[in-house]
């Protein structure tokens, strides 16, 4: 069996980001990169489903050749091999479909796992559009995976609760914060990982253009709050509360 | 733009993707599959699918179907938006506009959407020829009512490859969390289910709210999966939302900090809740909450 996970390198979801003053992008002096949190979470399910069984993880990342620290992460966490696509071309959610379709064309996997959204552009499209493109079903927001013979059964979730799906291999999964915990990875994780081999590709090669036709003109600050004030006990809330009208009749 | 087809998947949708169609100033189509869909918002005509909507797969090919004449496909960014819109796009091969909350310029195809939770608002443009788009539905309240749409039925589509084993949902009976007037937000100090309703949910019965979560308090089983509020959650914007030992991490504020008014209750009065707080009151929410319980329910 073969899992295909795509890895995107995004700002650490710790940091605190700021947007720079003349708009033009956010502000990544001293900013931290990591692997996209979602993806952490694709690439742990995928190898501890190869710790069960015959199953070979492959991890793509698309963008800088910096890149391939989220890929050497990725690797690290158990990953077998890794395929950089190098290019420093903007790329919509349909454009990095349109790559990772070629990688699976290429690859054949028995599905791809992958984040439901990148923290970076909080899209949540790349994997229901690869879906699509593939003619193959979706379950997105996955919170329980568990693979039957030919087929997998996923419960996601959903607006009022869960439900669970099953559809035939091959097919996306998207992943959700509950799946799993991402392992902590130890040094010698992180050493072995150096050895595992990593292939580069540019567009050319892949056959395919850089697409982008939601293009990001300009980055705005939040508007602020104003401030608040403190209220020292119950009572004196309740004050507040009936004197802003919010607390009904 | 000439015409749009907008989507409502679910009770209250139909309200937010009018009130943009007539932000953007074009005629819409409004297709019911599973949401709501008044007569009276302004659609050109309801079209409305009777019986079980199938997963995404089979939904969005048979709207893909219907897709010729419309040159922009609209819902709302909830999950089930999420789920079925961009597979919409990548069906017909567009580019998706996610999580509209401001139209900047109709004719230039300029909006306004947060990225980076909630950190920085991206103003995009999207490039000429058909598209699909999300709107949160708390930055588009309320929709010009009137005229008196004809209603058209047509039977769901049945499922495709992608079966439906079992549904999961709580019990209804308080407001739902997306349109409730009021939120009570519980997070990681609740401890317990059973501690988060009685005091969570108490103190949202008596404000005729509903009950919200942290990511911390889902993951502990806390609280239901679908209570959480943030960037990976749900998006909220009431009247009145009460967050009681919630840190205030980007992830949370990104997904209520619209609220009209905040009132945090936390024992660390360096919380960075706080600095969005219009109430800040520095307390174990232990003692705050039976009390708030009991002072408003006479
Ligand atoms: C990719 C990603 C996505 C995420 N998405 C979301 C999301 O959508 N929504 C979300 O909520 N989080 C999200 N998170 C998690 C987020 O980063 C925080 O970890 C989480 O919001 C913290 O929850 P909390 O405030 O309940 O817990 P904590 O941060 O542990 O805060 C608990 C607070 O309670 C206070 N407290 C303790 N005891 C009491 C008491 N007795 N009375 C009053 N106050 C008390 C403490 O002072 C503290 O401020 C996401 C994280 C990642 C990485
Ligand atoms: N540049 C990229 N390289 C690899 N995977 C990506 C890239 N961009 C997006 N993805 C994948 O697509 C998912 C959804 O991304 P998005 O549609 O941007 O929210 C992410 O969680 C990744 O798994």
């Amino acid at each position: 069996m073969k899992i295909l996970v795509p890895v995107k390198r995004v700002p650490d979801p710790y940091a605190k980001v700021t947007v720079l003053p003349d708009g033009s992008g956010l502000d990544t002096t001293s900013l931290k990169f990591e692997i996209n949190p979602f993806d952490e979470i694709a690439v742990e399910e995928a190898v501890r489903i190869s710790e069960q069984r015959e199953a070979e993880v492959v991890v793509v990342s698309i963008g800088r050749a910096e890149c391939e620290e989220q890929l050497r992460k990725a690797l690290a966490i158990g990953a077998h091999r890794g395929i950089l696509v190098e290019t420093d071309a903007e790329l919509d959610s349909l454009g990095v479909a349109k790559v990772l379709r070629k990688v699976y064309d290429r690859e054949s996997p028995d599905f791809v796992l992958m984040g439901k959204q990148a923290i970076d552009d909080d899209a949540n499209q790349a994997g229901q559009m690869l879906a699509a493109m593939l003619g193959i079903p979706q379950m997105t927001f996955a919170a329980k995976i568990e693979l039957l013979d030919g087929s997998v059964r996923v419960t996601r979730e959903t607006d009022a609760g869960q439900e669970t799906l099953e559809a035939p291999l091959p097919c996306v999964i998207t992943t959700d914060l509950r799946l799993n915990e991402p392992r902590y990875v130890a040094l010698p994780g992180i050493i072995k990982a150096r050895s595992k081999p990593i292939d580069r590709h540019s567009l050319d090669d892949l056959g395919v253009q850089a697409e982008c036709r939601v293009r990001v003109l300009r980055l705005q600050p939040p508007a602020p709050r104003g401030a608040g004030r403190q209220v020292q006990n119950v009572d004196e809330l309740i004050e507040a509360l009936r004197a802003k009208g919010v607390l009904g009749s | 733009m000439t015409r749009a087809l907008a989507i409502s998947l679910n009770a209250g949708d139909a309200e937010p993707l009018a009130a943009f169609c007539q932000a953007l100033g074009v005629p819409f189509v409004l297709l019911a599959a599973g949401g709501d869909a008044p007569v009276d918002v302004g659609a050109e005509k309801i079209v409305r699918l009777e019986g079980d909507i199938p997963p995404a797969d089979a939904l969005s090919a048979f709207i893909a179907e219907m897709a010729d004449g419309f040159d922009l496909i609209v819902g709302v960014a909830h999950m089930a938006g999420k789920d079925l819109l961009p597979r919409i796009a990548g069906l017909l091969g567009q580019s998706m506009v996610g999580d509209i909350v401001e139209v900047l310029s109709a004719s230039e195809r300029r909006f306004l959407r947060p990225v980076v939770a909630g950190n920085a608002f991206a103003e995009v443009e999207v490039a000429n020829g058909p598209f699909v788009a999300s709107v949160r539905a708390t930055a588009f309240k309320s929709a010009a009512r009137g005229g008196n749409a004809a209603v058209e039925t047509q039977p769901a589509p049945s499922q495709g490859s992608t079966k439906r084993v079992s549904v999961s949902e709580a019990e209804g009976g308080r407001p739902d969390l997306t349109q409730a007037r009021v939120v009570v937000s519980g997070g990681r100090p609740l401890k317990d289910a059973e501690t988060f309703e009685r005091l969570i949910g108490g103190l949202a019965d008596v404000l005729g709210g509903a009950a919200g979560a942290t990511r911390a308090a889902v993951d502990s089983g806390i609280a239901p999966n679908d209570l959480q509020v943030g960037q990976t959650g749900k998006v909220v914007a009431p009247e009145l939302y009460v967050a009681a030992g919630v840190s205030g991490s980007t992830q949370h504020v990104a997904g209520m900090k619209d609220s009209k008014v905040i009132v945090a209750i936390n024992t660390d009065p360096d919380a960075p809740i706080f600095e969005i707080a219009d109430f800040g009151l520095v307390m174990d929410l232990f003692d705050a909450i039976p009390q708030l319980i009991e002072r408003l329910r006479d």
